[in-house]
């Protein structure tokens, strides 16, 4: 389970969030360009360092300013797929998802088992050998994130997962995060600015602005007419 | 009254044409000529007898040889720190990279007179060094230290433009999924900057193969020792005109090889996802 809150000052307005996610729970971040919401996902991932505030991930503090607590974003244990993929383009496709293993010296075996596990969850099995450069938009989303999931991480973060995908490759990389999230029973944090993503996938949904939670509720609530946010 | 054979766009595009035509051509003979002469100036015979001449063969092995320690010590330790250098802010920063350039605008007899005050045997640092008996001055260590102070910023200024250009997602990911710093810069940031770093490379060996101004002044040009080859074809200028013509045109053959090499390479960039 994820809790967190969060204190930042950004540019031009403060981040002030209270973040809750539960096992097998996807939380969807929405709001307009700018709101805060990949700032949100740099924090718990480690990339960025709140002012102040917490984060607590399955009873374990990853930052707690009153006591000092931040753990390095190598040691966090979270997935996190960034907006561009960024998979790896000089390495295969079974190297991208091997690699997070490899940097955590797990054992040859276990890599491979893993390595072909999480290529079938994400339907990329066929792709195991191509370098990952060579890839459309959709496939490198799916190795991304077969990457992020091979280091059995405590919590998945999505930025804008979905943004260069037409409906078809979409479809099947909204329904392999739906897979792997319930396979290993973690929270999952995706942001999007659409609204039919955060109805197809979404558990729940945050609706941020100027870096405060405007709204909360279940996806067939979001209100309607774009983000009109209620007052 | 004048009769034109030629419509006024036409004739336009004509003296256009001729204009662009006459200056890409004295650009390029202007450029090529003299290399061209040098070819013209020998004979195939003339030219291999001369590489036997034992002048030609020391010049080229020290060359080659120091060239190459040269290259070595730059890429290990120049590569590191230009990584350093970018993902860090310091102070003096904007200092030390005014420094990484400097060598590109100073007269490279300047450089080896820097060179000759702060390691000659009675220079700021040389001094201290001559009372446990270690000379750099006129050695050929002078040569690699004189090459490597003029080239280096060849290779420093690319691995820097690389390193900055990089997308900083790459090594982002690869942090969250546990890698260390030295894992992710051997196995992210140097292959995706590899063709760039291999081009700032070669043209540091064409520098440092071509240094001559800062050896002659801190290393001097003791035969097999720290002649190298700009050094004697100067020699050759003086007294065996052949052997300086020799390795002139070994030297034009080199950088030749060089620039195709650079060209080549800086084709088949890594293309980044």
């Amino acid at each position: 389970m994820l809790e967190a809150m969060l204190h930042k000052q950004l540019r031009d307005f403060p981040l002030d969030l209270k973040i809750q996610a539960h096992p097998n729970e996807i939380l969807v971040l929405m709001g307009e360009n700018g709101a805060g919401k990949s700032t949100v996902l740099n924090i718990l991932s480690g990339l960025l360092t709140p002012d102040a505030g917490s984060i607590r991930l399955n009873g374990r503090d990853l930052y707690k300013s009153a006591a000092g607590i931040c753990v390095p974003v190598e040691s966090r244990r979270i997935g996190y797929v960034l907006q561009n993929s960024a998979v790896f383009p000089h390495l295969s496709v079974s190297e991208n998802v091997a690699y997070g293993m490899k940097a955590r010296h797990m054992h040859k075996d276990q890599i491979a088992e893993q390595v072909d596990h999480w290529m079938g969850l994400t339907n990329i099995r066929n792709l195991a050998d191509v370098k990952a450069g060579k890839l459309s938009g959709g496939q490198k989303q799916r190795v991304a994130i077969a990457r992020a999931l091979a280091i059995g991480p405590d919590l998945l973060l999505l930025d804008e997962p979905f943004t260069a995908l037409d409906t078809e490759s979409r479809q099947s990389v909204q329904d392999a995060v739906c897979t792997c999230v319930s396979d290993l029973q973690i929270p999952c944090l995706v942001v999007t600015h659409r609204v039919a993503d955060a109805r197809e996938m979404g558990d729940r949904v945050y609706l941020l602005s100027r870096g405060v939670n405007r709204w909360e509720g279940l996806p067939s609530d979001i209100p309607t007419a774009g983000i009109q946010l209620p007052s | 009254m004048t009769v034109s054979f030629l419509g006024p766009d036409r004739y336009r595009r004509t003296l256009t044409t001729i204009g662009a035509a006459v200056l890409v051509a004295s650009v390029t003979l202007y450029l090529a000529l003299p290399v061209v002469a040098l070819f013209f100036r020998t004979t195939p015979g003339l030219f291999i007898s001369s590489l036997c001449d034992p002048a030609v063969t020391a010049a080229l092995w020290l060359s080659l040889f120091t060239s190459v320690i040269s290259l070595g010590i730059v890429i290990l330790v120049g590569t590191p720190f230009a990584y350093v250098h970018c993902r860090n802010a310091y102070p003096g920063k904007m200092v030390v990279d005014t420094l990484i350039d400097l060598p590109l605008v100073l007269p490279p007899a300047v450089a080896g007179m820097a060179l000759l005050v702060l390691y000659g045997r009675v220079g700021l640092v040389g001094k201290y060094l001559d009372m446990f008996g270690i000379t750099l001055a006129f050695t050929t260590v002078a040569v690699i230290m004189a090459q490597i102070f003029v080239a280096s910023p060849f290779y420093l200024r690319q691995a820097k433009s690389l390193f900055e250009q990089l997308d900083p997602s790459y090594e982002q990911t690869a942090r969250t999924l546990g890698a260390s710093p030295f894992r992710i810069f051997t196995t992210i940031t140097i292959p995706l900057t590899a063709s760039g770093l291999v081009s700032g490379a070669v043209m540091t060996f064409g520098r440092a193969l071509g240094e001559f101004g800062a050896t002659i002044m801190f290393a001097g040009n003791l035969p097999g020792v720290t002649q190298t080859m700009p050094l004697a074809v100067y020699v050759g200028l003086q007294g065996n005109f052949n052997v300086g013509l020799t390795v002139s045109i070994l030297l034009v053959i080199i950088s030749f090889t060089i620039m195709i090499a650079v060209r080549f390479l800086a084709t088949r960039e890594v293309r980044h996802a």
